[in-house]
């Protein structure tokens, strides 16, 4: 097959090395990534009543568990908002965070999502 | 109370990148094989402060608001994987630092047409180095215009990160630029 392309992108210029892949990862911590998942500790809906709407939305929102993401999208509150809100309903307890799937990515953790997408 | 993998409090989540250009087919490739439409998160973005003259304190004054894309996979029963889209705008690489953070894995997609529009997210990903991530040349027309090799080259792409092909409106090509990913990702953990 002849090519009568040319590609006239110019190169790019300095790569820089890759290094190890794991050098700088550093275990989960208490920062809240866009995909935790957040659910609602024994959902009562008596403590709606004195909570300001938007923590009593999320904390309603979470009786099924929703990511930190999911909870911006529906509430249409930008994800600080949501980070805030989450924190302070888990500082006491309404609401849940869940772990990450892995503290970091492993071996485990790959071929489990490699199955699912086998399966789709 | 037994408690089964299905239980929803003990529900996990995961998370993939997709980086590239604003224009590059980012959301299209989420929404490929996404199992929700595409969704969109906003975050709220400091900019440059109000004129003096500007008396108004509208919140819009001081804020805009970037949006991010995303997208869902039920892996299993108990693993959710959440496929996010970086926001079009480059410069908010602190909000690429926010997605970047835990996830298992990037695809940066390119278009051959503006393979330079596609140095600056190359370009994040190796310099975090703590990211595994393949090159995925977004299949316009359907056809491939440039041997990979080329592409490659004009990328500067290091030998060890996969560079391939797939057309972000197909479902199957999407799903397997995935699963290249993720044993990409295998391939680099540490062996035993
Ligand atoms: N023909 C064709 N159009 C595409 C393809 N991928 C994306 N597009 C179109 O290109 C435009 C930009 O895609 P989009 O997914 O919004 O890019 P993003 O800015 O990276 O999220 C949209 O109009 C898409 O419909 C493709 O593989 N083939
Ligand atoms: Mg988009």
């Amino acid at each position: 097959m002849t090519r009568t392309y040319a590609l006239h992108a110019p190169r790019r210029p300095s790569r820089v090395r890759p290094y190890g892949i794991t050098r700088g990862r550093t275990a989960a911590d208490r920062f809240l990534g866009v995909e935790r998942l957040i659910s609602t500790v024994e959902f009562d809906p008596q403590r709606v009543l004195g909570m300001l709407p938007e923590t009593a939305a999320v904390y309603e929102a979470c009786r099924y568990p929703r990511t930190i993401a999911e909870l911006a999208t529906g509430l249409a509150l930008p994800l600080g908002v949501i980070r805030v809100l989450v924190g302070d309903l888990a500082a006491v307890g309404r609401v849940r965070i869940h772990p990450p799937a892995a503290d970091i990515p492993d071996r485990h953790l790959l071929e489990r999502v490699l199955r699912g997408l086998d399966n789709l | 109370m037994a408690s089964t993998i299905s239980d929803a409090s003990l529900a996990l989540s995961a998370k993939i990148v997709i980086a590239g250009a604003f224009g590059v087919g980012k959301t299209t490739f989420v929404a490929a094989i996404s199992e929700i439409p595409v969704a969109s998160t906003e975050a709220l973005m400091p900019v440059a402060a109000a004129p003096a003259d500007d008396v108004s304190f509208a919140r819009g004054k001081t804020t805009t608001t970037v949006a991010m894309d995303f997208g869902r996979i039920a892996v299993d029963d108990g693993l959710t994987l959440y496929l996010f889209g970086t926001p079009g705008q480059d410069r908010f690489w602190f909000l690429w630092d926010d997605l970047a953070r835990g996830a298992l894995a990037a695809i940066v997609l390119v278009d051959t047409r503006n393979l330079a529009a596609s140095w600056p997210a190359i370009a994040y990903f190796e310099r975090r180095g703590d990211i595994p991530f393949t090159v995925v040349v977004n299949l316009f027309d359907g056809q491939l215009t440039h041997e990979l090799a080329e592409v490659r080259d004009a990328l500067d792409l290091s030998p060890g990160i996969p560079l391939t092909t797939a057309d972000a409106r197909d479902r199957r090509d999407v799903r397997e630029a995935l699963r290249a990913l993720i044993r990409h990702a295998l391939n680099l953990l540490p062996s035993h």
